[in-house]
């Protein structure tokens, strides 16, 4: 059974793109287009790992991964954060909200899938 | 490569999206909204762009993009204040990023000279806030700077098949697990770089009634004879420095040095999870079942954040599951469901025709097959209708072109920006609609000065505003400026012959000598303090697209155009008439009232025109049988049906037809397509007995009929 990815992004361009790149590395996507709607669609099922944007409306990716990692049924689930800031700030802020890595935008496909095999059980 | 052509097709939808939003947000910061939640829209519109623009290397509008958004940031950060300067600058922005996407999707070029100049102008404000003093992270800012190279360390690490053994230590702390990193994942990504051996140190691991199930008690060592160079092994370590004692040294020493070690293992690289699972197990696993019962709170946290977020912005990103049809396909439907419609019609009649009763089953029947037609044709319509919106946003940029020209001070407001209205609508109103914007600033609102003087406010106000009113859209554009001038309309309309020195016009009909061609010169435009800047040919583009246009004005309080829209072009309000034996369709929208002359009314004129009186004036008799060749002479206007007609060209006219039949919605059906063009034939209907019956177009049939000596219309088609 393959592996089932969350990605949380408001852009539906960024949304696309990881869908296409993930898919194609064989594993099986589910989407949510903020903080808020991850939440509700984590309610629905529990991915391998889970890929957050950090801009996002109504609940941005810091306050979901927190969100997230209250939760201790989801404690063990690898979170990913992009980021387009490759600063240490914006990394060390997903960090100290529970987030297990990150993967600068803009990414191309192998190095993503890599990432995303890299923290996968 | 079809994929990412569909999503970088995706990104330029979303892109104006994005410019929407941000067009929206700095309107209402312009306003004086600066609520977070307003000023991180704004942000993220273009931020997205930024980050979508990255995916596809669009350099220029990266490049562009990060700048505004590095000022963007300081806003937000509350370090640079929204001054009605610094507003401008961002307002100014927007219309550039908006034209370098425009620019990277249709290739349109964008002068660098101007780029340049607006990130100068960008970076005189960023500039300003580095100098202040009590500034958080000087260096930060500038280290932020965008790189949209990928830092592959991957590859460099294939380079030469030069290997070295290391040797590393890594003592996980408890954080590593809770941020969902696991040594299992890290040993096996370590296992498939070269050969591998590792050992566990379980001396610290507690006894059971001691142990937290979440803790990290196991430290390992492992050697690693691997081609990669150290900075990929660095790299695998990347998550987890942070919340690890991580040693990463050349190793240089013999077989595995393992004095204090209690538990050696050594992995297969082949089944690396397999081995490693039976170590790390206990701290691993156990998380995933432990306290069920905590569960809703992060519900309930969930719950609270959406509480929180909801009320500021109801409608921003309902995200609404889409799919992109192609409007071919769309149109065929429509098609179809006109063909629909005009079968069902036609059955209807046959029924009646056969005399069943209305009560029978078959007329039941028949009557929710109508129902549901009627919804199956207004769902189909939905699909091509579109927020007007976007054009609305449209509006506020060339208000604030214009103000910047005319150095007055306008803002303009918007209402009813989700109105939706057929596609093909919104594509041909935005002419006309640019046009009374325009027409609103440069002569409706006054100068700041005059407005002063006059008691108003110094800024003055366009509206634009849209609703839906029985079945059909109404746009209006109004302004609070001075009005019309009706006198000097009156004195140019006299000077330019079209009308009487002597005439006696209402306030509307003075108002409505704005819309007479000819009405507007070049001359007029600077003399002229009210409006008139080719309103005939916006009117002509209203009529076109089969609405009208009305205006109010009150003198010093300001004026109003209202349009009256129909919601799409595939179906027209007419009213079915009969004239020699034939059956026609009058736009509903051109008519102005119908009228059974009495004898008194009709004069004529000269040997064979005939005039009507109407309203005080005189209208000019056509008898529409005969102009389309049906008969050779004209009906008696008296004992049949007038239909007053309102045009562009002159303002009324009275047809003559035999009589009315019903009034209703019909297809319309492109006479063009099916057969060619006929001058004063707008397109063709099927009718419910199965019969095309012609769409007049009554702006040409009249203009046709006004020269004389013509040939009958139909003549030569019979």
């Amino acid at each position: 059974m393959s592996m089932t990815i969350l990605t949380v992004d408001d852009s539906r361009t960024m949304r696309d793109m990881l869908k296409v790149a993930l898919m194609d590395a064989g594993y099986r996507v589910i989407q949510a287009v903020d903080g808020v709607h991850g939440l509700e669609v984590l309610e629905q099922e529990t991915p391998h790992v889970i890929i957050t944007d950090i801009n996002m409306p109504k609940l941005d990716g810091f306050g979901f991964i927190e969100s997230v990692r209250r939760n201790q049924r989801y404690l063990g689930i690898p979170i990913l954060v992009l980021t387009t800031e490759s600063s240490p700030e914006k990394k060390n802020l997903a960090r100290r909200a529970g987030a297990t890595g990150w993967i600068v935008k803009p990414f191309d496909s192998a190095k993503l899938v890599d990432v995303v095999r890299r923290v996968a059980a | 490569m079809d994929t990412m052509a569909a999503i970088r097709e995706t990104f330029f939808q979303e892109c104006e999206e994005q410019l929407g939003e941000l067009e929206v947000g700095l309107n209402a910061m312009e306003e004086g909204v600066a609520d977070s939640e307003t000023v991180n829209a704004v942000f993220r519109a273009v931020h997205s762009i930024k980050g979508g623009a990255g995916a596809f290397k669009l350099d220029r509008l990266v490049r562009f993009a990060h700048t505004f958004e590095t000022t963007l940031d300081l806003i937000r950060s509350d370090q640079l204040a929204t001054s009605p300067a610094v507003m401008r600058t961002m307002l100014r922005s927007a219309d550039l990023l908006a034209d370098l996407v425009k620019s990277a999707r249709s290739g349109d070029a964008v002068e660098e000279a101007r780029v340049e100049a607006q990130i100068a102008e960008l970076k005189a404000l960023t500039e300003n806030v580095k100098e202040a003093p009590a500034e958080t992270g000087a260096g930060e800012a500038e280290g932020l700077d965008f790189q949209p190279v990928l830092l592959a360390l991957d590859d460099l690490g294939a380079s030469e098949s030069q290997t070295a053994r290391y040797a590393i230590k890594l003592i996980p702390a408890p954080d590593l697990y809770r941020k969902g990193n696991e040594t299992v994942r890290l040993l096996r990504e370590l296992s498939r770089m070269g050969e591998f051996r590792v050992e566990c140190d379980a001396r610290h691991v507690p006894t059971l009634d001691a142990l937290d199930p979440e803790g990290a008690y196991l430290a390992w060592r492992v050697q690693l004879t691997t081609a990669e160079d150290e900075a990929s092994i660095h790299e695998l370590f990347e998550f987890v420095v942070d919340d690890c004692e991580l040693e990463i040294v050349v190793d240089r020493a013999g077989p595995i040095a393992a004095p204090e070690a209690s538990a050696p293992v050594e992995l297969a690289p082949p089944t690396p999870v397999a081995v490693a699972n039976d170590v790390v197990a206990p701290a691993d696993v156990a998380p995933a079942d432990v306290a069920p019962a905590e569960a809703p709170v992060a519900t309930a946290a969930g719950e609270a954040e959406r509480a929180k977020a909801e009320p500021g912005k109801p409608e921003a990103t309902a995200t609404a599951a889409t799919i992109r049809v192609d409007l071919e396909r769309v149109d065929r439907l429509i098609n179809l469901v006109g063909e629909l419609v005009i079968n069902q019609a036609m059955l209807s009649q046959r029924v009646l025709e056969a005399g069943l009763a209305r009560s029978s089953s078959v007329a039941a029947g028949l009557g929710a097959l109508e129902q549901l037609t009627r919804e199956i044709q207004e769902g189909v319509m939905a699909i091509r209708a579109q927020p007007v919106k976007p054009l609305f946003q449209r509006m506020s940029r060339i208000v604030r072109e214009l103000t910047d020209a005319t150095g007055k001070i306008v803002r303009l407001r918007t209402e009813g920006e989700a109105t939706e209205v057929d596609r093909t609508v919104i594509e041909r109103l935005a002419d006309p609609l640019t046009h009374m914007i325009r027409n609103a600033v440069d002569h409706g609102v006054e100068r700041p000065e005059v407005r002063e003087a006059a008691g108003k406010p110094a800024q003055g106000e366009v509206k634009l505003s849209a609703a839906h009113r029985s079945g059909r859209i109404v746009i209006e554009v109004s302004d609070d400026g001075a009005g019309i001038d009706r006198e000097r309309v009156r004195e140019i309309a006299i000077k330019k012959e079209l009308i009487a020195p002597d005439a006696q016009l209402s306030e509307s009909e003075i108002d409505n000598l704005l819309f007479m061609p000819g009405f507007s010169t070049a001359q007029t435009v600077s003399s002229i303090s009210g409006r008139g800047v080719g309103m005939d040919v916006v009117k002509r583009s209203i009529q076109a697209l089969g609405g009208r246009i009305t205006i109010s004005s009150r003198p010093g309080k300001g004026s109003t155009f209202s349009m009256s829209l129909p919601l799409t072009l595939a179906v027209l309000d007419g009213m079915v008439v009969k004239v020699a034996d034939q059956t026609l369709v009058v736009p509903l929208t051109a008519i102005v009232e119908t009228l059974r002359p009495k004898r008194g009314e009709v004069h004529a004129l000269g040997v064979n025109a005939r005039v009507i009186s109407d309203r005080g004036g005189f209208a000019p008799l056509i008898d529409v049988g005969q102009e389309l060749g049906y008969r050779r002479d004209a009906a008696d206007p008296v004992g049949s049906v007038v239909l007053v007609v309102e045009t562009e060209v002159s303002t009324r006219c009275a047809l003559v037809v035999d009589a009315i039949h019903d009034q209703r919605q019909v297809v319309i059906k492109s006479l063009e397509a099916n057969y060619r063009q006929v001058p004063g034939i707008a397109a063709a209907t099927i009718l419910g007995d199965g019969r095309v019956a012609l769409i007049l177009d009554i702006d040409t049939f009249v203009a046709r009929t006004n020269r004389s000596a013509q040939e009958p219309l139909l003549a030569a088609t019979g």
